[in-house]
């Protein structure tokens, strides 16, 4: 699975990266979490508010920083095929 | 401790208001109680003074403010940057200014996120003044701003702040839209491209929603708290030791000088409102007149140095120097106006 973490370098941003590396972890998973800083890439998911966390692609979250539970429930959800 | 069931945290959630509304209610006689009846300071003049200033404006303001974040939080939900800039999509200069403004106070925004959303406006084809109409509105009147001058100032103060900063918001965009300063808008930022599928985000839940409250509350009140303690801290030293009209002669209303200096001052410092309200009120209380006070508040909170240095990416210079000075030329007006009428 690709990860990628959307985000200037805010603390929340900083926060759903930590949280999303819990989550894997909790799950035993390995996935590579990338930062996406670079305000042109992260307009090209089309995420107007920051941090945003984006599944194999696909926009999960944005504008808020989820729990660990739910992040493991989004990386466990059938649609994101993992 | 197990989680709790939807049905009993809804019913928490409905339990939690007679409660706050009892302790709110029971404050002052608390402040009272502890400071001369606990500690027996009924004779002490302005210390006492002070210190019930304190005791009872702090809890109040922290209580308001907790409430007002986690509505804020849930009413929130149902708006986003996304319906906001479908709602502007193709709206005419002057209408689109207004609901730019008005959408401004509800759309999730931080500043952390004013480029993002710069560049999905753009995008989508708002006008650049229609853009800057948010971008004024939505740090200026937050409700940080809101609560503190509810809770300090009462109703009118408040509703006269988030009126005066509408106008505010709505002339400035509109006079910059009318410059057409599209061109100084650094280039790469109409290359932009949406090129991945658009976010998608389930429709969440009601008790999704309150947690998005809890959580704003815990997000915003655990970062204001202590700007509170301490402007309120500050003011009650005012409110107690500074004598009466010691600020007439410098924030006074026959010292014309006044408004344009706070500005002035206000702009580049960059404190937020939970830091500013307590000690602005308290000047209030020693000869300051109100305009020459809105207005340094609103300079201070609505115009920040870190803001244009974050805008700095996406504008060039010109435009960041225009964009400021128009809104510091607003909030004098605003200053002098106030002044005038009171």
């Amino acid at each position: 699975m690709n990860i990628k973490v959307l985000g200037s370098g805010c603390a929340n941003c900083k926060t759903l990266e930590r949280r999303t590396l819990e989550a894997l972890d909790a799950l035993q998973l390995t996935a590579e979490v990338e930062k996406v800083t670079e305000y042109a890439d992260i307009a090209s998911y089309g995420v107007m508010r920051t941090p945003g966390l984006v599944l194999d692609g696909r926009v999960v979250v944005q504008g808020h920083v989820p729990t660990v539970e739910k992040i493991k429930e989004l990386i466990l959800s059938p649609r994101n095929g993992s | 401790m197990r989680p709790l069931g939807t049905m009993q945290r809804y019913a928490l959630a409905a339990l939690s208001l007679p409660v706050w509304l009892f302790l709110y209610g029971s404050l002052d006689a608390a402040a009272r109680f502890v400071v001369y009846g606990l500690l027996r300071l009924e004779g002490a003049g302005r210390f006492a003074e002070a210190l019930f200033f304190f005791v009872y404006e702090v809890p109040k303001v922290l209580m308001l403010l907790t409430l007002v974040v986690f509505a804020v939080g849930i009413v929130r939900t149902y708006f986003s940057p996304e319906r906001t800039r479908a709602a502007l999509e193709g709206k005419p200069l002057f209408i689109g200014n207004v609901m730019a403004a008005a959408l401004g106070i509800v759309t999730p925004f931080c500043s952390c996120s004013a480029i993002p959303l710069f560049l999905g406006f753009v995008e989508a084809g708002i006008p650049l003044g229609v853009t800057f109409s948010f971008l004024i509105a939505a740090p200026m009147i937050n409700e940080v701003a809101v609560v503190l001058l509810l809770g300090l100032f009462g109703w009118e103060t408040a509703l006269l702040y988030v009126s005066m900063g509408l106008v505010i918001a709505v002339s400035s965009g509109w006079f910059i839209g009318r410059l057409r300063m599209e061109r100084y808008v650094e280039e790469w930022v109409y290359a932009v491209r949406t090129t991945h599928a658009a976010a998608e985000e389930a429709v969440p839940s009601f008790s999704e929603r309150l947690d998005r409250g809890r959580e704003s509350v815990k997000e915003v009140v655990g970062k204001v708290w202590p700007y509170i303690v301490l402007g309120i801290a500050v003011g009650a030293g005012v409110h107690g030791y500074v004598p009466e009209n010691f600020m007439a002669g410098i924030m006074g209303k026959d010292v014309w000088w006044s408004v344009p200096l706070s500005v002035l001052i206000g702009v580049p410092m960059y404190s937020n409102a939970a830091g500013i309200i307590p000690v602005v009120q308290a000047l209030l209380g020693k000869g300051a007149a109100l305009g020459t006070a809105l207005a340094f508040m609103m300079s201070v909170i609505g115009l920040s140095l870190p803001e244009m240095i974050i805008l700095k990416k996406v504008l060039k210079t010109r435009l960041i120097a225009l964009f400021a000075g128009v809104v510091a030329a607003g909030i004098v007006i605003v200053g002098y106006i106030f002044n005038a009428v009171y």
